[in-house]
């Protein structure tokens, strides 16, 4: 055992992947990363082939997302790496963890603008939780353990490791570092995952004390896999749920309790609960301004409890009246743990029954609504979206482009398992459904994937589906097709008086034909006498990746509305619910 | 790096902070700091990075004018980068601060007599002699810099150069320890 092994940097990169149990990786080779994708063909590593590196980033993400687990890329120099640029800074704003591994020109030519070469450290410095640029092959395995430690603990999120191509090829002695080695080598990493004590009993005295309270949760709920615990908080004390774009699925649609999304187009329900209560429990969230609205007016009566890992998230948008720095779980179960003993030691709970009351008569008068279609008319976009919803097979992972189809998605859909809900929500990522569904699919193969998508998102990287044709990973892609930027065409329509500006992508190609020459199925779906026959079909095909373009309304507009800039208090509801404004006072 | 649109960065707006940051001494680590300022559009008024007594840390010293606020999220985020160790905001009344200033001024004739007999006030060191200009070096709070400099301008700056500041904390002696405890209690 003491012999010392001699590897070349490559193989000491791949077998640090294989070391941290990566089983799958995305990536594209090219001439600076050569080196490393030879070791590859006799790894346990499945590496999957992509059409274009963002894909490869966004399968990773998609990845990382319904497993909680690294997503990993690995391409070479120069575009490659600068063509990662969107999925990192996607990865950082959503808190994704993915390790990235780029290659470099050699060392000898490092700066010297030689061919594919870029600063891609200077470049992804901005978007990336961590970068580092390997100089000596010696330095790998840590680097590799270094990465992946910073990318999954903490506030998740990317790391790249830009490795020049002869560190790749000289030879180094085999060291894996000890977890203490690692951990010694980041003097300045040092996530708080523990909450306070005194602060958790604060929050569950406050907790007790709310008449009006609600359960304001988001991606770090997920993150932290603290989906039971705040399930049991929340039933504890009954205290409604709204569940941020990125919780969608933390806490289960069907729940009594649940409340849906809130923001700029949450339902009214969610957005009106959340600025008369007199408490908000943040769990996992970041004050997001798509949430938040004019963030003067937002939620003016509310106390708030925050329970953040990452400390800049207190008090960056709203100050808290108790911050909680720690990990989700661990804090959450604190606070469950704390109420009992309060209610144990006598403590009663303020009555929320009037609440509850007052936040089901909103539900019961705001529900999503739309109009539906005259007879000939275009389908209408949530029209389609419940049938693909109702008759979407159980555990089906849904996945979203950026736009109206998205929040279409995330409203019309009912998430009732987390995990099961993969969108870009920061940074708002057209294009991201197609390559992050077959990352989705690559990480749940039992599991049916659909992708609700954009027509203009999916002529962004559409051509990942040849890498779900050549690679067996069978999704299923609903294309909304307004033949429109919908969302952009409804800010011009509402707020630039209907003056339409580049926004209309008539002349689309013909999907069908596009999906049959990816060796995908194609199917289209122009009338709703069709639409169940069409989607049960889509459903039934698990040989191959399904097309299915629905021609949908172009006109249709996604409501309620926090027009950007305005108060939540002054949500615009779907025109039919306007006359009944009044109750939501 | 000093503001361009103000000959007195700290008259009426005062809200100079020292940051003292302690991080790795590593590749970048200086470009991750600024970096951060620069994103949120903050300018830093002055810099100094050395490394400290363990060569495997640098200090940074960052002068910024900003107000508490967005002071604080910086400071958050600073801390979230990974070199990071440390950062200690030092409190101006209770730090030393020391800045280091090179200036040529144009000194002929009669007039040299006069440059050096500043420089012999404030304890200034001549370190070049021209035939028309003096190099002075001065090192000390960077107040006393901006007056020495104000007073040399009289003659012509031909050339001046400043360093960041750097500061370390006040050490509390044990009389002052004493007295503050005295009072306080």
């Amino acid at each position: 055992m003491s012999t010392k092994e001699t590897l070349t940097g490559a193989e000491a990169l791949i077998r640090s992947l294989e070391m941290e149990n990566v089983e799958i990786m995305f990536g594209l080779p090219g001439g600076c990363i050569l080196p490393a994708y030879d070791p590859l063909l006799k790894s346990s590593i499945r590496h999957v082939l992509v059409r274009h590196e963002q894909g490869a980033g966004h399968m990773a993400e998609g990845y990382a997302h319904v497993t909680g687990r690294p997503g990993v890329v690995m391409v070479t120099s120069g575009p490659a790496a600068t063509n990662m640029v969107t999925p990192l800074c996607n990865a950082f704003m959503d808190s994704i963890p993915l390790v990235c591994i780029t290659g470099q020109v050699s060392t000898t030519a490092l700066g010297t603008d030689a061919f594919q070469e870029c600063d891609t450290v200077g470049i992804t410095r901005s978007v990336t939780k961590h970068n580092e640029l390997v100089m000596r092959p010696d330095d790998i395995p840590m680097a590799v353990r270094q990465a992946f430690l910073i990318a999954t603990t903490g506030r998740p999120g990317p790391v790249l490791l830009d490795m020049p191509k002869d560190v790749l090829q000289q030879t180094m002695t085999w060291h894996w570092p000890t977890d203490q080695e690692v951990l010694d080598s980041l003097p300045g990493y040092k996530p708080t995952t523990k909450g306070h004590p005194k602060m958790i009993k604060e929050a569950a005295k406050l907790i007790l004390e709310a008449e009006r309270p609600v359960l304001y949760i988001g991606g770090g709920v997920l993150k932290a896999h603290a989906a039971e615990i705040v399930k049991e908080l929340a039933e504890l004390t009954q205290i409604p749920v709204v569940t941020t774009l990125m919780g969608r699925g933390a806490f289960p649609d069907n729940h009594s309790l649940c409340l849906g999304m809130p923001g700029m187009h949450g339902n009214a329900t969610a957005i009106t609960a959340m600025q008369k209560a007199d408490l908000l429990i943040a769990l996992g969230v970041r004050f997001d301004d798509r949430v938040t609205g004019k963030v003067a007016t937002f939620a003016p009566y509310a106390k708030i409890i925050h329970v953040d890992i990452d400390p800049a998230e207190q008090g960056k948008v709203r100050k808290p009246d108790v911050p909680i720095v720690g990990d989700c779980r661990q804090v959450t179960e604190e606070i469950v743990k704390s109420v009992k003993e309060l209610l144990h030691e006598g403590t009663t709970q303020a009555d929320v029954g009037p609440w509850r009351s007052k936040v089901s008569g909103w539900q019961e008068k705001f529900p999503v609504a739309y109009d539906q279609a005259e007879p000939g008319e275009r389908l209408k976009p949530q029209f389609c979206l419940e049938r693909l919803r109702d008759l979407a097979p159980e555990g089906t992972i849904v996945v979203a482009g950026v736009g109206q189809h998205q929040m279409w998605a995330s409203l019309f859909w009912r998430f009732n398992e987390p995990y099961t809900w993969v969108n870009s929500g920061g940074l708002g990522t057209m294009g991201f459904a197609v390559p992050a569904a077959i990352g989705a699919k690559a990480a749940r193969p039992d599991r049916t994937v659909w992708a609700i998508d954009g027509d203009g998102c999916f002529q962004m990287t559409a051509q990942e589906l040849v890498t779900a044709t050549t690679e067996g990973i069978h999704v299923k892609i609903a294309i909304l097709n307004n033949t429109y930027l919908g969302m952009v065409r409804q800010w011009q329509e509402m707020f630039y008086g209907e003056r339409y500006s580049e926004v209309n992508l008539a002349g689309c190609p013909d999907f069908v034909k596009w999906a049959e020459a990816m060796g995908c199925v194609g199917l289209r779906v122009e009338s709703a006498d069709e639409i169940d026959a069409v989607i049960a079909q889509a459903n039934s095909i698990n040989d191959r990746s399904v097309v299915v373009e629905f021609r949908v309304d172009e006109f249709e507009k996604v409501f309620p509305m926090i027009p950007p800039g305005t108060s939540n208090d002054d949500v615009m509801l779907h025109p039919s619910q306007e006359d009944k404004r009044e109750f939501l006072k | 790096m000093r503001t361009i649109n103000s000959n007195n960065p700290f008259g009426d707006s005062y809200q100079h902070h020292i940051l003292s940051v302690l991080v790795q001494n590593r590749p970048g680590v200086l470009a991750r700091v600024s970096g951060l300022f620069a994103r949120r559009g903050y300018n830093i008024f002055s810099l100094a990075v050395a490394p400290t007594e363990d060569a495997d840390y640098s200090r940074i010293t960052i002068v910024v004018d900003i107000s508490e606020t967005p002071l604080e999220q910086i400071v958050k985020q600073l801390f979230k980068l990974i070199d990071v160790v440390r950062i200690t905001e030092l409190d101006p009344r209770k730090s030393v601060e020391r800045e280091l200033m090179m200036v040529t001024v144009s000194a002929d004739g009669d007039l040299r007599g006069q440059v050096v007999e500043l420089a012999n006030i404030f304890e200034a060191k001549i370190l070049a002699v021209g035939g028309d200009s003096l190099t002075i070096s001065l090192d000390g709070h960077p107040e006393k810099l901006d007056d020495f400099e104000e007073l040399l301008r009289n003659y012509g700056i031909v050339e001046s150069q400043r360093t960041g500041r750097v500061a370390l904390p006040k050490l509390e002696r044990e009389a002052r320890t004493r007295a503050t405890k005295g009072k306080t209690s």
